[in-house]
């Protein structure tokens, strides 16, 4: 070993010595950084993280509550949770959904209205909830799919409850249906009261209900590892299934009254006077609810939208139409309330005109009814003695007594999308159209035609507060809600929203007894149907014209298409002496009122009085044993 | 400055490194129970390489430094040619190819550059005097950068990273000039542009979500979140063995092997975190400390590198788990799961030993 080699050595020595002093120190350093890291993730930071950590393991899982069952006034059962399987789909357990709908798209029928709802619903849920793809599988589906399900991840077969309205068509223009919750539904509903639920209430008494329905979303609080797979639950929060609603609503009589429109366009509604309770609310022609709660398709569903009857309109409560005659009972209340003599009498020669003017106001009598004081005027309906009167009091006058029993304003039942009718004076006149009243208006309003408009419910309505003495009562198609747990049942109590003081509660009376003329007079429009009734009846037939019958023409019934043919109403209530049960009846294009629409109200209230006709086709339904809710088949 | 040299030593092994090991190699058996779902068919795979890693540790400890300067070419050569042949094979079976099947077992000839690279640089590098000067420089460049390329093609981005870095702390260590250094660097900055456009699309995507790993966090950025959430929920004290939720619950990928640290900082906080990093210190001061008081300047670059590059395997996993380094495939060595990796470092400490313990016979 020499010199140099020592030398270059040491040196060398000395070289790598200082790099790897200065490498320590970089190491140290880098040390540091590190632990300055870990300080801040695991000290400083801990809580974010820790709860992040949380948020990644715990999940809530929505369980949907049993929505409340609907039953009429007799616990027969209107709309039901049955068991249907749906299959489920958890987007984020599916690695490609192309593929996947591809596969089970051969197993099960996805129909374009599955696969279009699925994606919407894809969008607005979060993507670790299981979401419908398709409802309600055949038996053969069922067993296909279960055959093939351990092809699939993220899917999953699970039987469901789904409304079912086991009357079908009966009581779809009371009790509605509910749909799949749709994007514009999701825009104004509180999301997590829908956590785990399809339908949501569209129509009728599902809709305006739907609160009590529904019911409160149950929760599990479950821990999932990264795959979502539910390792064990951490805690529950049970649902609280939706009350049950019980309607004032008689099946067996609705039946009777929709049988008896028959083959009639129409409307018959029945209230009980005392409570404003709805007995009946029909409306003809009806449609099946059922497929709606899926989601119909667009062939049927243009079918029932395209149909010269107009199946989806809810006439009842939505049909407005001219009351025609049946409005003269209240106008002989104007006269009295207005100290006109009931003795006070008008000549009826077939026509009434006005001063200073040729036109005949005709008389539905052609040949006159001669000289007339109210009570004749009532009974035999004389448009002569009504024209002269409406004259007499003006048209703002008609107009603020109609108004003050109810007409023109929303009688407040419980449903929406309830009209007001059409109640006209001088100033609404000049308001909407732009122009002033004319008298010969006025004439034509007292028969209750021209402006005028009410519908069914509110002709029903206001016939039930003349037989209540002016006492207005808030129609109510619910009778009760019923807590499903306890049994526990909340009455809706009747609710007075007015009682009209007239003059005199006499005059009450006195129209009433006229009323009563009409079916059980001599003379009466409607004696036909007041022969052999075993309790007596207070009612007014109606005639609406739908087309204006030109001066000097005659109506003659043959010779019209049916589409312009007059509506057939008829109003009544029974029996006279204490009112339970309050009718209107309107029979498009029916003719006469007498004829038609009166007959149909003596069959309703024949049936609800002394159950002496029975439906033709008794409604099938299960009766609901209302001490246990358990239906049985009867 | 002389280190009491124990003459006695029969198995060439050097005790305090012997006792860092073991501890670190039962650390790695004790977390892979948690993090691999108390498999125990996992522990032993594990505790078999452990026990072939020991022998092969024992096996080098007995060669002396002179013959591995010697054989450095050769192990080099070898090396090289099996890449190239693993890129053949790769490119006849489509896609990521770094193994070779010896029918007994798969071996990855990448491992083999982690030693034979700078063995090779320290081999050639003292055949000069030191420090080198910039021809030296260049052809030790080259060295190292023909079988980093090699790797990358393969593609094996973090292999490369740990062979260039190996190859690189050798020049460091031999010498070379500060000038250099400086101007390397400020290549390297040129070149980023470059670079950058060679990288694979998933490797582009991980470093950018390096800086923001939310704006992707189903994505590139989910290893990083959940390893991140993993470390930070364990807090100071930890979950507690097998209680981690992130770990048990699998939100950590790759758990059993490069996020293995996430497990570990969550189920033993930071006070467990802050030891297993002392561990790793203890045994890269060790190695530093062989090579300080090394015999000759081949051994004593050959055990710097070794040392430096095991402590750069620690900080880039760990700064990876914790967020402050982009994703690449480095374990964090001898605790992950993973069997060459494991055989290679031990065989790389085997050096250190033999390097150690064969000062009393002087050359020449």
């Amino acid at each position: 070993m020499d010199e140099l080699t020592l030398k270059d050595y040491l040196r060398e020595t000395n070289v790598i010595q200082s790099r790897l002093v200065f490498a320590v120190v970089i190491c140290v350093a880098l040390v540091a950084i590190l632990v300055l890291r870990l300080f801040y993730l695991q000290v400083d930071q801990h809580q974010h993280y820790a709860t992040l950590s949380q948020d990644n393991r715990i999940r809530l899982v929505p369980i949907p509550p049993v929505r409340g069952q609907i039953y009429d006034r007799n616990g027969v059962i209107l709309a039901e949770n049955l068991p249907v399987y749906t299959l489920e789909v958890t987007p984020d357990r599916v690695d490609n959904m192309d593929s996947l709908l591809r596969q089970v798209g051969q197993l099960v029928e996805l129909s374009e209205k599955d696969l279009e709802r699925f994606k919407e619903t894809q969008h607005a849920r979060p993507g670790f909830e299981a979401q419908t793809l398709k409802a309600g599988l055949t038996d053969d589906e069922v067993g296909r799919f279960a055959v093939n399900q351990h092809r699939f991840n993220g899917i999953e077969l699970r039987a469901r409850l789904q409304r079912h309205y086991p009357l079908g068509a009966e009581l779809v223009h009371v009790v509605g249906y509910v749909g799949r919750i749709s994007e514009a539904d999701l825009g104004r509903i509180d999301r997590a009261a829908y956590r785990g639920t399809d339908y949501i209430g569209k129509l009728g008494i599902e809709d305006r209900y739907e609160d009590v329905l529904l019911g409160a979303v149950g929760y599990e609080q479950v821990e999932t590892n990264a795959h979502g797979r539910v390792v064990r639950t951490l805690a529950r929060t049970s649902p609280v299934a939706g009350g049950n609603v019980h309607l004032n609503i008689d099946t067996e009589l609705q039946t009777v009254a929709r049988e008896s429109l028959g083959e009639f366009e129409g409307a018959v509604v029945a209230i009980e006077p005392k409570t404003g309770a709805v007995l009946a609310f029909v409306s003809n022609p009806v449609y099946d609810p059922n497929p709606f709660v899926n989601g119909i398709d667009a062939k049927s569903y243009k079918v029932l939208r395209e149909s010269s009857s107009r199946p989806l309109l809810n006439r009842a409560l939505n049909g407005r139409y001219a009351p025609g005659s049946t409005i003269k009972g209240l106008f002989s209340l104007a006269a009295l309330e207005n100290r006109r003599s009931p003795e006070y009498a008008v000549f009826c020669p077939g026509w009434f005109s006005l001063k200073g003017s040729r036109h005949r106001y005709r008389c539905w009598k052609r040949a006159g009814h001669g000289s007339m004081n109210l009570r004749d005027a009532i009974v035999q309906s004389c448009d002569t003695y009504f024209y002269q009167l409406a004259h007499s009091l003006g048209i703002d006058k008609l107009h603020e007594f109609l108004t003050r029993y109810g007409f023109g304003r929303i009688t407040g039942v419980d449903l929406e999308g309830e009209p007001s009718g059409l109640v006209p004076s001088k100033a609404w006149k000049r308001r909407v159209k732009g122009q002033p009243w004319y008298p010969g208006e006025t004439v034509i309003a007292g028969i209750g035609q021209g402006y005028t408009l009410v519908t069914p419910l509110q002709l029903a309505t206001v016939t039930g507060t003349l037989a209540n003495h002016g006492k207005r009562i808030r129609p109510r198609l619910v009778h009760s809600i019923e807590e499903p747990q306890t049994k526990i049942r909340r009455v809706s109590q009747p609710e007075v929203l007015e009682k009209v003081k007239l003059g005199n509660d006499q005059y009450y009376d006195r129209v009433i007894q006229a009323l009563t003329d009409v079916v059980h007079g001599q003379r009466g429009t409607a004696r036909r149907v007041g022969q052999s009734a075993e309790y007596r009846i207070a009612g007014k037939t109606g005639t609406a014209q739908v087309i204006g019958i030109a001066q000097g023409a005659r109506y003659d019934e043959k010779k019209i298409a049916k589409r312009f043919r007059d509506h057939s109403l008829f109003i009544a209530f029974a029996p006279v002496e204490d009112p339970k049960i309050a009718v209107a009846v309107i029979a498009e294009n029916g003719g006469s009122g007498s004829r038609t629409a009166a007959p149909i109200a003596r069959r309703v209230m024949d049936y609800f009085l002394t159950g002496s006709v029975e439906p033709l086709v008794p409604p099938k339904s299960k009766i609901t044993d209302l001490r246990d809710g358990r239906p049985d088949q009867t | 400055m002389a280190d009491p040299i124990k003459r006695d030593e029969f198995w060439h092994l050097d005790p305090p490194l012997l006792a860092g090991l073991i501890l670190l190699c039962g650390l790695s058996l004790l977390i892979l129970y948690s993090a691999g779902g108390e498999d125990l068919s996992l522990l032993l795979r594990q505790g078999v390489r452990v026990a072939i890693g020991f022998a092969v540790l024992i096996a080098l400890a007995q060669v002396p430094p002179e013959a591995l300067s010697r054989w450095s070419p050769h192990i080099f050569g070898v090396g090289l040619v099996l890449l190239a042949l693993v890129l053949l094979v790769g490119i006849v079976g489509h896609g990521a190819q770094r193994w070779i099947n010896l029918g007994l077992f798969r071996f990855q000839p990448a491992e083999i550059m982690k030693l034979g690279v700078p063995m090779m640089v320290a081999w050639l590098l003292t055949r000069q005097t030191l420090p080198p000067g910039w021809r030296d420089v260049l052809i030790a460049l080259s060295i190292v950068a023909a079988p980093v390329l090699l790797v990358v093609l393969q593609p094996d981005l973090g292999t490369a990273v740990l062979i260039a870095v190996s190859g690189i702390i050798a020049i460091f260590l031999a010498g070379l000039r500060w000038s250099y250094l400086l101007l390397a660097l400020a290549a390297l900055a040129a070149a980023g542009p470059f670079s950058w456009s060679m990288l694979h699309e998933y490797q582009q995507r991980r470093i950018v979500t390096l800086f923001d790993p939310w704006s992707d966090p189903l994505g590139a950025g989910y290893h990083t979140i959940q390893s991140i959430i993993a470390v930070g929920s364990g807090g100071v004290y930890g979950k507690g063995w097998l209680h981690g939720s992130q770990s048990q619950l699998e939100f950590i990928p790759e758990r059993v092997t490069d996020f293995i640290f996430a497990v570990f900082g969550e189920e033993f906080g930071l006070i467990g975190a802050v030891l297993l990093i002392s561990l790793y210190i203890f045994v890269t001061g060790r190695g530093i400390y062989i090579s300080f008081y090394a015999r000759d300047t081949f051994s004593r670059l050959v055990a710097g590198s070794l040392a430096l590059t095991f402590f750069f395997y620690l900080f880039v996993n760990v700064g990876m788990v914790s967020g402050i380094l982009p994703v690449v495939g480095i374990p964090l060595p001898l605790i992950s799961y993973g069997g060459t990796s494991m055989v290679t470092l031990m065989a790389g400490f085997g050096i250190l030993m033999s390097i150690h313990t064969h000062k009393k016979f002087m050359p020449k």
